[in-house]
């Protein structure tokens, strides 16, 4: 099986500020890292190859050194990647990005599977999976919880809805964005790392995609403009319960069914 | 018959002078779980308990305590494993976790002034925000810091920067009689005399009570990374530990961990561990200001490793990561609790060239005394925590089995040259491998500045060092 695992760099943090005055987000250059939810993504692409056989292809976009986060995609066991990367890229939006990552994964080869994280921790969107299978021209899961079996041409999963989850199964080629915790990520491996920190990466520019129309790309084709970003508010909540063990534990009880923490 | 006065409605009410009555528990107010700590199976309940605010409520309850003969145990969190603050003699209770206050955070001077009921999580959170660090690093991580003082907890990271006693640069403490005595300060160096403030730490509530802490801080190391190594057998895993010693790396942290434990926590917390192909692991943590700075410390250790049989190292390096594994790590012990119906601890610490003949001995226990025991520990200081479960064994039976499965275990530690307890002190539970682990002049030395603290014994009596 050909598996595709779309990956990003995004800020090491996971406390990413955002500048009170300028509304933008404070960025600390060197400090980044893949992210968290990508890992999902990649540790189900490792599994079902362990399962089926196959490859395991990592994908990202950005300035060159996101190439970092494919070195580490190879140290968990990727086995080629490619960067997507030219500075008429650059301020893309949602749907810049989707097109932009399609063209690409056109250029890199022909999956059966494509691999998202459900969302980025700095994005946050949760938009540029379906765009991609959109754009592609191909079915999409989003919010899988849980893979089931592969075959005949397809895949089964589980797909995580407000009120049900539901069974679904999908014919490749496809897209899936996994959610957190569909599976525990394995951790890089030192000797993978060793092994693989002389492998080459293909690189893609505007001139390597099909569609060279640089209007489609980055700011100029965005037709999305942020006005303004702040931080959320805090809805943390704290409630202090007072009496004696048996009355505490009667109202926490009362909480958590309330809750819905318990039947 | 006690020795001591018991709490009548005249002391409630004296009490209630000091102490404000919706800060008084008398009777039946006093929640069950003032009548024990973490672990110990010994129960007893307080006849009252006053949660006070200040060091001038406990000096004035210590004072009309001594002077009405009444008994005092002093209580933080209640996290402790040893029955150390266990009301054995009921009488006051004197309930310091209301005392949370983080007084002053002394940049100048690298100290962080608190009271005693300040929890362990809760100074690691306001430090690490202002980029400072507060170094020892107990699995339990809410417990009070005058809890920590009390047992002089040690925790992960005491390979690379020591136990609590480094890192406590003052005390207040109030005497038996009420006095309140100042000890130590800010000050860096300190050859003025006895240090009364290293007794005091590590005396388990038994000399004075803590009201106030310095603590020594240092800068806050911006980066850590976390390996964890998958060794096909436990004696590959420590056997390595002390050439990862002898060559002159300097990880914060050398934990190893066992398949089986492992497993426990899975079930426990409900989530996978981050691999699952060993049956034993070793856990090393190092830190530094840059990735790169790390990486060029750990590259030789894995280097030992890999060559000491180890499969792989996993590179934790990102928060999640580190999370994933830690969080299984800091989980051990409320784990194994669970999969069993009762259980008693071992805390010895041996030299650590020797953890690997402790940790095979232990195995052979095992199946030598028909009980399950688990373990798990801190390879990097010696320190050892095993844990002897019940399971479906008869009251009889379990008593029986625990006592010579312990005896066993305390000999072979002394044997190896190590001590009764690493970090989680004497308490009422282990005062008898005290004993018998140190010289008799030792104990009559510790009994006679016990009474140079505490001439009536009214302070949390039958503890550490006394029958």
């Amino acid at each position: 099986m050909e598996i595709l695992v779309c990956i990003k760099q995004v800020p090491g943090s996971n406390k990413v500020e955002v500048d009170s005055v300028t509304g933008v987000l404070k960025r600390d250059g060197a400090d980044s890292k893949m992210n968290p939810y990508d890992l999902y993504a990649l540790e189900v692409g490792l599994e079902l190859r362990e399962q089926y056989g196959g490859k395991v292809s990592v994908l990202t976009m950005g300035p060159p050194q996101a190439k970092a986060v494919l070195y580490e995609a190879f140290a968990m066991g990727a086995d080629e990647g490619a960067l997507i990367t030219d500075r008429k890229f650059g301020g893309a939006d949602v749907l810049a990005t989707s097109y932009t990552v399609s063209q690409g994964i056109k250029k890199f080869g022909k999956f059966d599977l494509i691999l998202c994280g459900l969302q980025t921790t700095d994005g946050d969107t949760a938009q540029v999976g379906p765009e991609v299978s959109e754009t592609l021209g191909i079915p999409c899961v989003c919010n899988v919880s849980a893979i089931g079996a592969v075959k005949a041409g397809g895949i089964t999963v589980m797909m995580d809805m407000p009120e049900d989850i539901e069974e679904v199964k999908v014919s490749f080629p496809c897209l899936l964005t996994v959610q957190k915790d569909i599976m525990q990520p394995r951790l890089p491996s030192y000797k993978l790392k060793k092994a693989t920190e002389k492998r080459g990466i293909q690189m893609f520019t505007l001139q390597d995609m099909e569609d060279t129309d640089e209007h489609h790309y980055g700011l100029n084709g965005s037709p999305t403009q942020v006005q303004r970003i702040f931080p959320p508010t805090s809805d943390k909540v704290q409630q202090k319960l007072e009496g004696t063990s048996a009355e505490m534990a009667d109202q926490l009880y009362r909480i958590l069914k309330k809750k819905k923490f318990t039947a | 018959m006690s020795a001591y006065k018991k709490i009548d409605e005249n002391d409630y009410k004296a009490i209630l002078s000091i102490v404000p009555e919706e800060r008084v528990l008398y009777k039946d107010n006093i929640n069950e779980e003032y009548s024990h700590d973490e672990l110990s199976s010994e129960r007893s309940y307080p006849d009252i308990v006053a949660r006070v605010t200040s060091a001038e409520e406990v000096s004035k309850l210590m004072a009309y305590a001594k002077e009405h003969n009444i008994v005092v145990t002093p209580r933080g969190a209640g996290t402790g494993l040893v029955g150390a603050s266990v009301a054995v003699e009921h009488g006051l209770m004197i309930d310091m976790t209301l005392m949370n206050h983080i007084l002053e955070l002394d940049e100048k001077n690298l100290t962080l002034t608190v009271e005693p009921g300040v929890l362990l999580m809760e100074i690691a959170a306001y430090v690490e925000e202002r980029g400072f660090f507060y170094p020892p690093d107990p699995g339990e991580k809410s417990a009070t810091i005058g809890g920590n003082i009390s047992t002089n907890a040690g925790g992960m990271r005491a390979v690379k920067y020591g136990v609590t006693r480094d890192f406590v640069r003052g005390l207040e403490v109030v005497l038996t009689d009420g006095t309140i005595l100042h000890l130590g300060g800010k000050v860096v160096k300190n050859s003025s005399g006895y240090d009364i403030k290293d007794m005091i730490i590590g005396s388990e509530g038994t000399l004075g009570i803590v009201t106030k802490a310095i603590l020594k801080l240092l800068p806050l190391p911006r980066k850590n990374v976390s390996l964890l190594i998958p060794y096909p057998t436990l004696a590959q895993a420590i056997g390595t530990v002390p050439l990862i010693i002898a060559s002159k790396a300097i990880p914060t942290a050398i934990e190893f961990m066992e398949r089986e434990v492992i497993l426990d926590a899975e079930k426990y917390l409900g989530r996978k561990f981050p691999d699952n192909q060993a049956d034993a692991y070793l856990l090393l943590k190092f830190d530094g200001n840059t990735m790169e700075e790390i990486a060029s410390y750990y590259d030789d250790t894995a280097q030992i490793c890999l060559e000491q049989g180890a499969i792989d190292i996993l590179i934790a390096d990102t928060d999640e990561r580190s999370e994933s594994i830690w969080k299984a790590r800091g989980a051990f012990l409320e784990a194994i609790k669970g999969s069993t119906t009762e259980m008693d601890e071992v805390d010895v610490v041996v030299p650590r060239s020797r953890v690997n003949e402790f940790v095979e001995f232990v195995h052979g226990l095992q199946k030598e005394m028909g009980v399950r025991i688990k373990l798990f520990g801190h390879a990097g200081d010696g320190n050892l925590h095993v844990y002897i479960l019940r399971d479906d064994l008869s009251k009889e039976d379990w008593k029986k089995v625990l006592d010579a499965t312990m005896e066993r275990m305390y000999n072979h530690a002394r044997d190896l040259d190590g001590q009764v307890s690493g970090e989680h002190g004497i308490g009422l539970a282990k005062r008898p491998y005290l004993k018998e682990s140190l010289q008799p002049e030792d104990i009559a030395l510790m009994r006679r500045i016990k009474t140079a603290f505490d001439p009536t014994n009214i302070l949390n009596p039958h503890k550490v060092c006394e029958d």
